[in-house]
C-alpha cells in the first residue's frame, strides 16, 4: 500500500481539501484501494511523511517541512483535479 | 455540528460586496461574519491573522480563492463557516492572486467536519457551480445554491 500525505498549517481545512480532490484524482484513475491518503497539519507532518511516499503540500510550506524521504510534490492550486493528476501520475509508478 | 453546508453557513455569516483595504481586513470581515453567526469570538478573527503571519499565505489554495482558518481553540464556540465576496480584489503575496472570495473556517475538532469539507471541496472545484454562487445576489439565494450542490454532491 502506497501513501500520499496532504499537508497544511493546521490541518483542519487546505489538507482536507487537497486529500478529497487527491482521493477524487486516484479513483478515476482506479487507484484509490491501493493508495492511502491522509492530511496532517505543518507541525506532524515531518513524522507522518516518513511513512508516507508522496507529500502534496503548498509552496508556502515546503521549507518548513525540510528534507524528507519521501517525494515532495508542491501543487499551487488545490482545486485542480488537472494539476494534482498530472503532478502525481508520474510519481505512482504502478 | 452541521451535517450540510448551508446548515453551517447562516445568512449572518455571508457578506457579499465587502471593501476592505488588505488582506488583514479581508479575514477580519470573514472572522467578523463567523462572530455575527454566533460561531468563534473575536479572538479566533486574531488567530486567522496571525496563522498568515506565520506560516504565509497558503490559505489562498486557489486563484481568487481564500480560506481563511486557525486551529480549533476556545475561541471557536462551534463549527461554522463564512463567505465574503469582495468587490474589489485583494492581494495576499501568494502566487493565486489576487483574492476575490473569502471562505472562514472553524473547527472545533481535527476531524470533525471531514463531510462538510469534502461537499465544500466538490463545489469549489466545479465551475459551474461556482459561477452560479458567483452571481448569487443575496444571502439567501447563496445558501439555497449551497442546499442544492450539497445535496447534489458525490
Amino acid at each position: 500500500m502506497k501513501k500520499i500525505l496532504t499537508v497544511c498549517g493546521m490541518g483542519i481545512g487546505t489538507s482536507l481539501i487537497l486529500k478529497n480532490n487527491t482521493e477524487k484524482v486516484l479513483r478515476g484513475l482506479g487507484q484509490d484501494r491501493e493508495i492511502d491518503v491522509e492530511a496532517a497539519d505543518i507541525g506532524t507532518a515531518r513524522g507522518a511523511a516518513r511513512t508516507a511516499d508522496v507529500v502534496l503540500i503548498s509552496q508556502e510550506l515546503v521549507e518548513q517541512l525540510g528534507d524528507v524521504h519521501s517525494k515532495v510534490i508542491v501543487i499551487n492550486n488545490f482545486l485542480s483535479l488537472d494539476e494534482i493528476k498530472s503532478k502525481l501520475e508520474p510519481e505512482l509508478e504502478l | 455540528m452541521g451535517d450540510n453546508l448551508a446548515d453551517m453557513l447562516p445568512e449572518e455569516a455571508i457578506t457579499l460586496g465587502a471593501r476592505p483595504s488588505d488582506w488583514r481586513e479581508a479575514i477580519t470581515v470573514a472572522g467578523d461574519a463567523l462572530t455575527a453567526s454566533g460561531a468563534t469570538t473575536d479572538e479566533y478573527t486574531r488567530e486567522m491573522i496571525a496563522a498568515v503571519e506565520e506560516l504565509g499565505p497558503y490559505i489562498v489554495i486557489a486563484p481568487g480563492l481564500a480560506l481563511a482558518h486557525s486551529r480549533p481553540s476556545p475561541s471557536v464556540l462551534r463549527a461554522g463557516l463564512s463567505w465574503v465576496t469582495l468587490s474589489e480584489p485583494i492581494e495576499f503575496g501568494s502566487p493565486n492572486d489576487p483574492v476575490t472570495l473569502v471562505i472562514g473556517l472553524a473547527a472545533t475538532a481535527q476531524d470533525g467536519h471531514l463531510e462538510v469539507m469534502s461537499s465544500l471541496a466538490g463545489i469549489l472545484a466545479d465551475e459551474d457551480q461556482m459561477t452560479q454562487l458567483e452571481d448569487a445576489d443575496s444571502p439567501a439565494r447563496l445558501r439555497e445554491l449551497l442546499t442544492r450542490f450539497s445535496a447534489s454532491g458525490d
